[in-house]
Parts: C-alpha cells; structure tokens; sequence
C-alpha cells in the first residue's frame, strides 16, 4: 500500500495511493498512516481521492487514527468519492470528521461527477 | 480440531427449496443469477466481489447501484469472516439473482449461529466523547440501511442471511 506524506502549509497531507480499504488491509492501512504521521505538521490531512471503495473496516482504521493523534492533533478528510463518502454518511461519521473537497493543492475529485 | 466441509461438496448446500429453504421470491424472467462457493476469507470475499462486480457491469447496472452491492456484500461477507468462522474458516455460498429492480441476495455458511437466532440490529456506536469513538459496529447498521426483506434461518447447520439490495434507492 502507498501511502505518500507530504507537507503543505495547511497541514501535513497524507495521501492515500490504493484502490480499497477493506478488511484485508485495514490494519496495514492503520499502520501505514500512524508511521506517515510521525512528522510534524497540524492538521493531518487524509487524502482519500484515488480510494474507491471503503468498508466499515476500512472505517474503523480512519477513526483510530483520528484517535491515535488526538487530541494533539487532528485528522482531516479529503477527496471523498462518491462510494466512501457514502460510508460517512450512512455511520453519521461526517459528522465527526472536517471533510474537505479536495487536498490543499489538489483538485476536487474527478470521481464525484460519476456518483 | 473439526474437520471443515469443503465448500464444493453439493450435498453441504442448503436447500434451494423445501423445508428449511429461504423464501425465495419467485424465479422472475431477466434475472441472472451470480453463485460462488469459497472458503471464508479476507481475499476470498474481495476476489468474490469483483467477480459479482464484473457480472453486473456486463449486464449494465449502473455505478452506483454496483457501489451499493459491493459495500452491503462486503460488510455481510465480513461478518461471516469475523463472527461466524472466528476461530477457523469454513465453507461460504453466496447466491445473488440480478434482476432489473434489485438484487436478492443470500448468504450462506456453517458458522457459529448469529447470537439469539436472530440477525443484530444495533443502533449506531457511540459519537462522543472523541475517545469514545467506536472504531467497529458499523456493520450491521449499513447493511440495514441498503436493504430489504432481511432475513435470518439457523436450520441444518447452515447460517441462511437473506436480503434485497433495490437499485436506484436515493440515500
């Protein structure tokens, strides 16, 4: 799984290189994103757009590391597709997370005209 | 340790009919049919997915209605994996019959039976305080929320979960 930390001046963006997070790699992925956010740089800013499908896993892994930075730091979303915004909005977790349409730099997600 | 039947054994099949069947709406025309014996898994159900998921391209279902499916099916098959073969694998059979409303969905596995006889419906985890935050449970409450006509049979060892996925259902 590639997963490319960055720094911005809006925080530090993580951005997320995979397809799925699903069941078979929702503990990989957690692991991957706690190490990505081992350097400085508040808000974390998880880029999401090139992730298509997301299960309640998938969802578990974002909420613990939200968790793991809290409450230090906070963990933002970015570049929802239409498919794993909708697992947000089914948990109420966009609720609990700041959503943005796309990462600081980025572009709105292509994606999102196809939902 | 039990032995585990292997999943391509049609004698282990639950019946399609009869006694102890599923209801089944009735065989309708346009219906294509998707079925995959495998065992348990996190990459079994990933692999089945995508093969439902191509099935269903080919017959046209739109993205979203394919979305739908994948994430209601991904989160059944994952509640088998989890729950229902905690401690080992086991023989899964998903029947999917495609028809041009929906699709009628059965899950099937040898499992341990889902806790009093019934299919969970819990409300959703707890939003706060932020260290409280569940990071599981949603499961069943999406795929609640995407179906239909759910239901649940313990018979003959086999766990039956059956439930209807509309298409074009707004959320």
């Amino acid at each position: 799984m590639e997963i490319v930390p960055y720094r911005h001046a809006e925080g530090l963006v993580i951005r997320v290189n995979t397809a799925r997070i699903d069941a078979a790699v929702a503990i990989e992925f957690k692991e991957a994103v706690r190490q990505a956010a081992s350097g400085p740089g508040n808000p974390v800013i998880l880029d999401l757009s090139q992730v298509s499908f997301l299960d309640s896993s998938g969802l578990g892994a974002v909420v613990a590391v939200m968790k793991l930075l809290a409450p230090e730091r906070a963990l933002h979303l970015a570049g929802l597709t239409p498919s794993v915004a909708k697992v947000f909005r089914l948990t109420r977790m966009d609720t609990i997370f700041t959503i943005h349409d796309h990462a600081p730099g980025g572009t709105a997600n292509p994606l999102k005209a196809a939902g | 340790m039990a032995k585990v039947s292997q999943p391509s054994a049609q004698a282990d099949l639950p019946p399609a009919h009869g006694p102890g069947a599923t209801p089944w709406p009735a065989q309708q025309p346009n219906t294509d049919v998707f079925s995959r014996q495998f065992v348990s898994g996190d990459l079994a159900t990933r692999a089945t997915l995508a093969a439902l998921m191509a099935q269903m391209q080919v017959l046209g279902v739109g993205h979203a209605d394919r979305a739908n499916a994948e994430l209601i099916l991904a989160e059944a098959l994952n509640n088998v994996n989890e729950h229902a073969y905690a401690s080992q694998p086991g023989p899964v059979h998903l029947i999917v019959h495609i028809r041009q409303n929906g699709l009628a969905c059965l899950v099937c596995d040898q499992g341990a039976p889902m806790p009093c006889g019934q299919a969970p419906d819990p409300p959703l985890p707890p939003m706060e305080p932020p260290d409280m935050i569940a990071e599981g449970g949603f499961g069943w409450h999406i795929i609640r929320c995407l179906s239909t006509d759910l239901h649940y049979l313990r018979s003959d060892g086999w766990n039956r979960l059956s439930f209807f996925v509309p298409f074009g259902r707004a959320d």
